[in-house]
């Protein structure tokens, strides 16, 4: 059972790897930049010292909570039109990416509003009160002062997708994920299936000490 | 003098759901250039809320405020931020950006102003000289005793040379010790600058040694104004009673105040703190005057001579007569029991 647990992990490993890389490397990068930006853009619209408006923050709020409603399979299924017309294809890792992005980017959107909340008002206002404009105070004060709890939420998110991308992976994707479905499960290969577990806890494991230890670098 | 703030019938509501509160309620005040300015009065009294409508950290509901000639209540945009590069303000929580070091939270304040990069480092290690903290240019916030934290914060304020410093509170989540090195500093920096201060306190100790002026404010109103001196030697208000009783008031036992009954408070008139009024007494009416308790106190230099005195064993005439005496040269008051005692 072993040489065939290691016949199939030989063949099929390094595509699984490849293609789960894709799906991450894609979809987390994109979100990463779009969840900041949609996390900044919900805080300061819901802000009366920045830039309040009431209907930009109503539709970008309630499209955030559109999407988070969507159970994330389910949502594979429904952006397939959309992912089809972005990127040509409906299976592979990169069509996977797509549904991955969005649900990703409203996640850390909501969780980068929420840092930004927790910061101090009273440093907010200090930082008012000195004349800066809203630019500065949101490079200097808020990034610095949420940088450690935006740490933490791109953790959860890293996670979060690694999940995704196994879900992603069931449906066309491919991935570590898609290995563990196809062979460990369809073809009771148990040796294949626990090695992706045992993969899976590994790169949580350290995506999570990578993520405190960033976190506590921007911690003073 | 010359005014620098006028605050013109200013009035701040706040609306919670149904609910209106009015924090500051109609206070009209004029602030003098150059004076050490102090708001006193107990909390929820709308002392921060006021001060706040001065660089509009709080707009008023109604009414103007008048910062050096011009009407700055409806201010916005650039207008608002050059308004506030004149006016520096320091916090009761030192609110400093805790991840930016002590270098890059003064730094900040010069950012604001658009200053030249390469001016920047240079002033900062100026700034930071004057509060005696150059040595921390390159600490968190977080390694700081609290009255460094305050000292950093002064800094940050006086970066663009402010006509104005706004102090909400700025000493009174300190010790005693802290307490006194923020106020050394805030007192060497008005030495050597003629800039305008204006302190919010709920600290007796605190005004007494800082003030020119004193607003007494209570329920969003200003109940007294006046010269720091005459309002500790001669309280009007009831709330500016309270705020000076914590400074006369004496820690006697009850057995004593129990066997007196008639018990005043004498607050020296400033040219006869040092006078022997009480020998006077009882050399001219013959009576028996003992002195229970006495100190005598600085307000900004000043002496202010207090005394708990009791009157014993006269008639009532000649108390009228004592007590008509004694007025001419201290503010007399019947001394009332602290209700803890």
């Amino acid at each position: 059972m072993l040489e065939q647990t290691l016949t199939i992990l030989h063949n099929e490993l390094w595509k699984a790897f490849r293609e789960t890389a894709i799906m991450m490397g894609i979809s987390f990068g994109l979100s990463l930049v779009l969840g900041v930006a949609l996390g900044f853009a919900l805080y300061l619209t819901g802000s009366g010292a920045f830039y309040k408006s009431r209907t930009l923050n109503a539709i970008s709020s309630g499209i955030v909570n559109l999407i988070r409603s969507i159970p994330f399979i389910i949502l594979v299924v429904f952006t397939l039109p959309f992912t089809f017309w972005l990127v040509g294809t409906k299976i592979g890792p990169v069509a996977a990416s797509v549904p991955m992005t969005i649900a990703a980017t409203v996640f850390l959107a909501r969780l980068v509003e929420g840092a930004l909340k927790g910061v101090d008002g009273g440093i907010i206002e200090a930082a008012l009160a000195t004349g800066a404009g809203s630019f500065l105070i949101v490079r200097r004060v808020l990034l610095r002062e949420a940088a450690p709890a935006i740490a933490r939420a791109v953790t959860v998110v890293f996670i979060n997708l690694i999940g995704c991308s196994a879900m992603a992976g069931m449906v066309g994707g491919g991935g570590i994920g898609n290995l563990a479905v196809q062979y460990g499960y369809y073809r009771y290969e148990t040796g294949i299936m626990i090695f992706t577990i045992v993969v899976l806890v590994i790169i949580v494991q350290l995506s999570q000490y990578l993520g405190d230890y960033v976190a506590s670098k921007f911690t003073h | 003098m010359a005014e620098i703030i006028r605050f013109d019938n200013v009035r701040v509501d706040f609306s919670r759901g149904d609910e209106q509160f009015t924090a500051v309620d109609g206070v009209s005040l004029s602030i003098n250039k150059g004076e050490f300015f102090g708001i006193v009065g107990a909390s929820g009294a709308g002392k921060s809320t006021l001060v706040r409508t001065i660089n509009l950290l709080q707009r008023p509901t109604s009414g103007h405020v008048i910062v050096d000639g011009t009407d700055v209540t409806d201010l916005k945009g650039r207008k608002l931020s050059a308004l506030r590069l004149k006016i520096g303000m320091i916090f009761q929580h030192f609110n400093l950006i805790k991840n930016a070091t002590v270098f890059d939270n003064v730094a900040f304040a010069l950012e604001a102003s658009g200053t030249p990069r390469r001016k920047i480092a240079p002033r900062v290690v100026d700034l930071l000289r004057l509060v005696g903290l150059e040595d921390k240019i390159r600490l968190y916030p977080g390694n700081l005793s609290g009255g460094q934290k305050q000292r950093v914060a002064i800094a940050r304020a006086l970066a663009n040379d402010p006509e104005i410093l706004l102090c909400d509170e700025a000493t009174s989540a300190l010790d005693p010790d802290n307490t006194a090195e923020v106020i050394d500093s805030l007192k060497r920096i008005k030495e050597s600058y003629p800039i305008t201060v204006v302190f919010i306190t709920h600290q007796e100790q605190v005004a007494r040694s800082l003030f020119d002026r004193i607003a007494v404010m209570e329920k969003g109103k200003v109940v007294e104004v006046g010269d720091a001196y005459q309002i500790f030697a001669h309280p009007q208000a009831q709330s500016t009673k309270d705020l000076v009783s914590r400074s006369t008031e004496y820690e006697l036992p009850p057995e004593v105040l129990d066997r007196e009954k008639d018990l005043y408070l004498l607050t020296f008139k400033e040219d006869h703190a040092y006078d022997a009024v009480i020998a006077e007494v009882a050399r001219r009416f013959d009576s028996d005057l003992s002195i229970i308790a006495g100190k005598i106190d600085y307000i900004r230099h000043k002496p202010l001579g207090v005394l708990l005195v009791s009157l014993r064993t006269v008639s009532e005439t000649k108390r009228e007569e004592i007590i008509s005496f004694i007025k001419e040269r201290a503010y007399v008051t019947p001394y009332k029991r602290p209700a803890n005692a």
